[in-house]
């Protein structure tokens, strides 16, 4: 299996040996083409993923990445053109969605408007022929645990959109499946509702113990729910982890733009040092990079390296030796309320983030116009792979040596 | 006009400072334009309505002589017309019932997906309707000449059924694009195969556009005279033993059938529209 490792994922799910259980959901070299009128389009590109019981794993990109097809696939909505698709264990490629075993929470909800909450969260089981008794008991449960209890006779347009949602999460939970799909489910809410359903969304998971896979656009969304993620591009899997490893150790330039605020430096890299480059990102300036070989860094060539913004110190002075450190002018100050972010303008020609927590006593640190330094352990320069998806080996090298 | 301003240049048209200034004197401008239209489309039925009532004692019945009931009651005594008015409804109800289903098929396969040949369906629909009935019933009465079929009440609903077909489907082909596909994916997702889906999410779901194609169906077959004169035969439906009479003077039972035609249909329009309220 061609697929990331870190060791935590290696002891939750990937490649259990014999007698193991399997994991929930297998993806083996699965890739979807669209014909169009312009030729082919590729949606999905032979992807590899293993997605074990009980997980909440989230599919992040942006959209056209290929992560709502590569759902609809695991639903059977869509027949993948190439690979296979295992629910635990069984190839499910060709059965039709009312006989796989999972169920999906649409982007629209897709509620049946001509039925009451209580039919529709009902619809499933009265489709497999479950007792009358069983049915409304069971109905009842779960509308207790979305919290919709006393809205059984409603109709769909009568609830707000936030209760909607709950419903569709009621009738898909229902089910027992195993697994649950949520196509971008809290698209439609405002930000407050949104961040209330995140939570309220982790809280039913852990209670139900259901694998949840979660589309969704919204890095923080993913960030904030999942156990672990793969941020998607172009039919790709870029990287794929835990939400920290993501965002402390984004392996390419895509994941490290698309999540987060991303800094990039690009410079020649002097010299070598084992696995640590010497970067030289503007005259007489050097950055420690470290892991950097991984990335496919060598002597004399150009390497793209990124800070995460909340890591940079700013200073007057110059910081001690043993730090990265860069120069630069300060162009623009932002207040954000509990932090303050500030755009400078490095000798290099790039500009850079630096997010400063505003405690009680980082008032003005620097304003407009004045020339700072910034600097950052070393450990967190971030050496980016520049080219498409590497083989998967230097992948595995990457995510393993940053441990 | 309006389809080419963006949606906030309509926006803030309809929020225009001297919108509201102008509001007075059309108060009374629009009801005023609304009651005549309502007059002129209603004066007709009115007068038909009207004289069923009429006592009149010639053989025309155009000027008034005083109220009677006495049309209700010898409704049924002219034989002709009686059989007429039996054709002209049992047609109706298997014209409503045959081109409503094949309607609703063709408009969900039209509005759902598109296919090899969608397109020029489209295109033969808009033709069907558009196409001038004299031309239809003409080219139909050739084909049933040709083919050598006896014309008769089987070739009237033959003949019903092919235009009724477009207006059906091109009303549920609305409905049907105005559906979210994912509704249908969410019934196939928690376990209903294809009929289940389609009779228990899809149908209910297209329900009006189902609805207000067969009542179109059915005013088109009562009162249709073009079409079905051509293929008639010897058959005669209520139009045709209109039009025959005329002639000599139409009896004041046309006029009573033609009330209770018309109250059929309203009282069809209402139970179609409370439907509609209470179910979408």
């Amino acid at each position: 299996m061609d697929v990331v490792k870190t060791p935590q994922q290696a002891a939750v799910t990937v490649e259990p040996p014999p007698g193991e259980p399997v994991p929930a959901i297998e993806l083996v070299k699965i890739a979807k083409t669209f014909s169009s009128r312009r030729g082919i389009v590729t949606a999905v590109d032979a992807i590899d993923l293993v997605i074990g019981e009980g997980e909440f794993f989230s599919l992040l990109g942006p959209s056209g990445c290929g992560k709502t097809t590569t759902l609809r696939m695991i639903g059977g909505f869509e027949e993948p053109t190439e690979g296979q698709i295992l629910l635990y264990g069984d190839d499910v490629v060709g059965v039709p969605p009312n006989h796989r075993d999972v169920n999906m929470v649409f982007q629209s909800y897709a509620l049946f408007p001509h039925m009451s909450v209580f039919e529709n969260v009902a619809f499933g089981l009265r489709r497999k022929a479950v007792s009358k008794a069983e049915t409304k008991a069971r109905v009842g449960d779960m509308l207790d645990l979305v919290q919709l209890d006393g809205k059984s006779d409603r109709r769909p347009r009568e609830l707000s959109g936030g209760q909607q949602q709950r419903v569709a999460l009621a009738r898909a939970l229902v089910n027992r499946p195993r697994a649950l799909l949520l196509d971008e489910p809290l698209a439609a809410l405002d930000l407050k509702l949104r961040q209330a359903m995140q939570l309220e969304l982790k809280r039913i998971q852990r209670e139900v113990g259901i694998t949840f896979v979660f589309v969704t656009h919204d890095q923080n969304e993913a960030l904030t729910m999942s156990d672990r993620l793969v941020v998607m591009n172009a039919g790709r899997i870029e990287q794929l982890g835990s939400p920290r490893e993501v965002y402390e150790h984004p392996r390419t330039r895509f994941v490290a733009g698309f999540i987060g605020t991303s800094n990039l430096i690009t410079g020649r890299v002097r010299a070598m040092d084992g696995s640590t480059a010497l970067l030289e990102a503007a005259a007489d300036e050097c950055l420690v990079v470290p892991e950097a070989a991984s990335a496919g860094a060598g002597v004399g060539r150009d390497l793209d390296v990124t800070v995460r913004p909340e890591k940079i110190v700013i200073s007057e002075d110059r910081p001690g030796s043993g730090r990265c450190a860069i120069r630069g002018r300060v162009a623009e100050v932002v207040y954000l309320g509990t932090s303050t972010q500030y755009a400078v303008a490095t000798a290099g020609g790039t500009e850079l983030s630096v997010f400063v927590q505003n405690a009680s006593d980082a008032d003005d640190i620097a304003g407009r116009g004045a020339d700072v330094w910034l600097s950052w352990r070393p450990d967190h320069s971030l050496a980016l792979v520049t080219t498409q998806p590497a083989p998967a080996e230097s992948r595995s090298d990457l995510s393993g040596g940053n441990q | 006009m309006s389809t080419l301003i963006s949606p906030q240049a309509g926006r803030q048209t309809t929020s225009r400072p001297d919108r509201a200034g102008r509001r007075p004197r059309r108060r009374w401008l629009l009801p005023l334009w609304s009651w005549l239209v309502i007059a002129w489309l209603a004066s007709p039925i009115i007068v038909m309505i009207v004289f069923g009532f009429n006592d009149t004692t010639g053989k025309f019945n155009i000027r008034w002589q005083g109220f009677t009931l006495r049309w209700y009651r010898d409704l049924f005594t002219i034989p002709d017309l009686t059989q007429a008015l039996e054709n002209s409804l049992t047609i109706a109800v298997i014209v409503t019932v045959l081109a409503t289903i094949m309607g609703t098929l063709l408009g969900v396969a039209l509005g759902r997906y598109r296919f090899r040949g969608s397109g020029s369906i489209n295109l033969l629909m808009f033709a069907n309707i558009a196409a001038p009935e004299v031309v239809l019933g003409a080219a139909l009465l050739s084909l049933f000449l040709t083919v050598g079929v006896p014309r008769g009440y089987w070739t009237i609903v033959i003949a019903q059924v092919m235009f009724s077909i477009a207006y059906v489907a091109v009303t549920v082909r609305a409905r049907m694009a105005g559906l979210d596909p994912s509704l249908e994916e969410a019934a196939r997702d928690l376990g209903a195969g294809p009929y289940a889906t389609f009779f228990r999410v899809t149908l209910p779901s297209i329900m009006p556009g189902v609805l207000a194609g067969a009542l179109l169906t059915c005013a088109l077959s009562i009162d249709d005279f073009i079409i079905t004169s051509f293929n008639a035969g010897n058959t005669v439906t209520f139009p045709l033993w209109v039009y025959g009479a005329s002639r000599t003077g139409v009896p004041p039972q046309v006029n009573v059938m033609g009330t209770l035609i018309f109250m059929l249909g309203v009282l069809l329009a209402l139970v179609g529209v409370v439907y509609n309220r209470r179910k979408v």
